[in-house]
């Protein structure tokens, strides 16, 4: 209840600003449509036509919620119209980027920790990697991978996905192997550890707590990398195509239903590594 | 003593050992001119201020540092292929259990490293275990037990693979002075038992009288032997005996060492009074 409370409280504050802001930004199309039409409407008569409009500037909670669920629960999950099946195309190419980040983020980790070429010729690339805006970035890998020869749209966007996981993954892992410290690697020493079990036996599970912490930021990064990747290919599957989609062809309604099914999605996805970071720590015994 | 477990080959012996460190403000000199044997079956202490090489020494017994001069043998060996031979556990003064092992995990984690076959490894956790009073805590991990039991289980993880000598660094350093007097006294038991040789740094006078059949007092700047002790206190020692006539003059000439930084001299009977407080 102590949790509960407080987070209702933001939520109630967010719904009256929100509701405050749909009445002021909507309004002016309620008073054009009057003018037209040569009537005048007084406030009480206004604030009701803000809230159902079909363009609006911003729409209220309600209408968003409407059409989410319109989206999600409304169509055959195989319809173009349903946000589960944009929602699934855009969670495929999430979970292939973040799980090649994974790869590629630890598998640099471990070169950068236990080389010392590696990391002076490595590290500061990766750092550059990611200064560049991958909204400029991400048409030429689509591009590129087209020109590659590579087939559909998912890998180009995974790819993406990948370019920005995999970087939270590296940083927390070369952490994470560096935290032993002098006694413990003195330790393994004396039993005459080699590398590969000064490596299993210490370094990777030493590790873990920094793995899984940079595991949440990876994959909110690969899913903002999938919905980035929509955006300039004339895409037509995914979330991110369902925004572009609705604000070209002036849908707010569809924007916003699109937005709130990623920011649903990001929220899920968190919460599942979540849980395997908190199954992960009691199988490691993890103090409470 | 123990003088009948004596055999004629010291256990371990350095001849003309110097160690310098080359760092950012010139050479260091942590170790000059250190010769020393110790017999099987021995509790040496070393003792010394800060900066007297004493860690240093150890370090270099069991190959984590490398002499610059003079030699240094183990077993009759040079400390590394001593060390290939399993030929010593190492305390360290904070227990260094991994968090993600349960106590038996972490003391069946050198046993993992060497090879040991499962059943051999079961045996061994278990026998150890035993030997230090943990059985029954081999499934519990180590934020689960207090300072004092984690360091029993490191040195339960040291005794693991049966080395003959026990190189100890400040082991019980970081504890408070109650469990300190308790796994003293279960540290005589168990070198009584084992009959292990043993090296024990310390910064702790009482400590290193208590526990020694030699106390080693070292001095800094360069890091040297100033003083080797015989103990003529018996092996069965109770806690009481820090009250003895005998424990008070040996922690003396081990402070008159430690203050002067050269060999102990005569001692007139008032002083030892006066500072036998300081010293229990």
């Amino acid at each position: 209840m102590k949790t509960v409370t407080p987070v209702l409280t933001v939520l109630g504050i967010i719904f009256v600003v929100w509701y405050a802001a749909t009445i002021w930004l909507n309004a002016q199309w309620v008073y054009d449509q009057a003018e037209r039409a040569g009537t005048t409407v007084s406030f009480a008569e206004m604030v009701p036509q803000t809230m159902d409009q079909e363009r609006p500037l911003l729409p209220p909670p309600h209408q968003v919620a409407g059409e989410l669920w319109d989206g999600v629960a409304g169509q055959a999950v195989t319809s173009k119209r349903s946000l589960v099946y944009h929602g699934f195309k855009t969670l495929q190419a999430t979970l292939l980027g973040f799980g090649m980040g994974i790869v590629l983020g630890v598998g640099l980790a471990v070169a950068i920790v236990y080389s010392r070429t590696m990391e002076k010729s490595v590290m500061p690339w990766a750092i550059i990697s990611q200064t560049i805006p991958i909204v400029a970035l991400a048409p030429m890998i689509i591009v590129l991978s087209d020109k590659a020869g590579i087939d559909g749209k998912m890998i180009p966007k995974a790819i993406i996905a990948a370019y920005l996981s995999f970087f939270p993954v590296l940083v927390g892992m070369i952490k994470g192997l560096r935290s032993p410290d002098a006694m413990q690697l003195d330790l393994l020493s004396t039993y005459n550890a080699s590398g590969a079990q000064n490596f299993w036996k210490l370094r990777l599970p030493a590790s873990m707590p920094y793995f899984f912490a940079s595991l949440k930021v990876a994959i909110a990064a690969a899913l903002v990398g999938a919905i980035v990747g929509e955006l300039p290919s004339g895409a037509t599957e995914g979330l991110g195509a369902r925004m572009l989609v609705g604000s070209q062809f002036g849908r707010p309604l569809d924007m916003w239903a699109a937005l709130f099914g990623a920011a649903i999605l990001a929220g899920a996805l968190i919460l599942i590594v979540g849980a395997l970071e908190r199954f992960a720590k009691r199988q490691m015994g993890g103090a409470a | 003593m123990k003088d009948t477990l004596s055999s004629a080959a010291p256990v371990i012996e350095a001849r003309d050992l110097n160690l310098v460190f080359q760092t950012g403000d010139g050479p260091v000199h942590a170790l000059k001119d250190v010769n020393l044997s110790i017999n099987r079956g021995e509790f040496v202490s070393f003792i010394g201020p800060s900066g007297c090489g004493k860690t240093t020494f150890l370090r270099a017994i069991a190959a984590l540092e490398t002499p610059t001069g003079g030699t240094l043998t183990v077993n009759g060996m040079a400390p590394d292929a001593a060390r290939r031979a399993r030929a010593y556990g190492y305390v360290f003064q904070a227990a260094g259990l991994y968090p993600w092992r349960t106590i038996a995990g972490n003391v069946r984690l050198p046993l993992e490293i060497m090879g040991f076959s499962r059943a051999d490894q079961d045996a061994r956790v278990d026998r150890v275990l035993e030997l230090v009073e943990l059985g029954g805590f081999g499934r519990k991990f180590p934020w689960q037990l207090s300072g004092g039991m984690q360091q029993r289980a490191s040195i339960a993880r040291a005794l693991a693979f049966d080395a003959d000598i026990l190189l100890m660094d400040e082991p019980f350093g970081a504890l408070d002075e109650i469990v300190r007097d308790r796994l003293n006294e279960e540290l005589l038991k168990l070198w009584n038992r084992t009959q292990k040789t043993i090296a024990f740094v310390t910064h702790s006078i009482p400590e290193a009288v208590y526990l020694s059949t030699k106390i080693v007092v070292m001095s800094p700047r360069p890091g040297r032997i100033t003083d080797i002790i015989d103990s003529p206190l018996p092996t069965d020692r109770p806690l009481e005996i820090r009250d003895s006539q005998a424990f008070i003059d040996i922690a003396h000439r081990v402070r008159q060492g430690l203050r002067a930084g050269h060999v102990w001299k005569v001692f007139g009977k008032s002083l030892v009074l006066i500072q036998r407080a300081g010293c229990i």
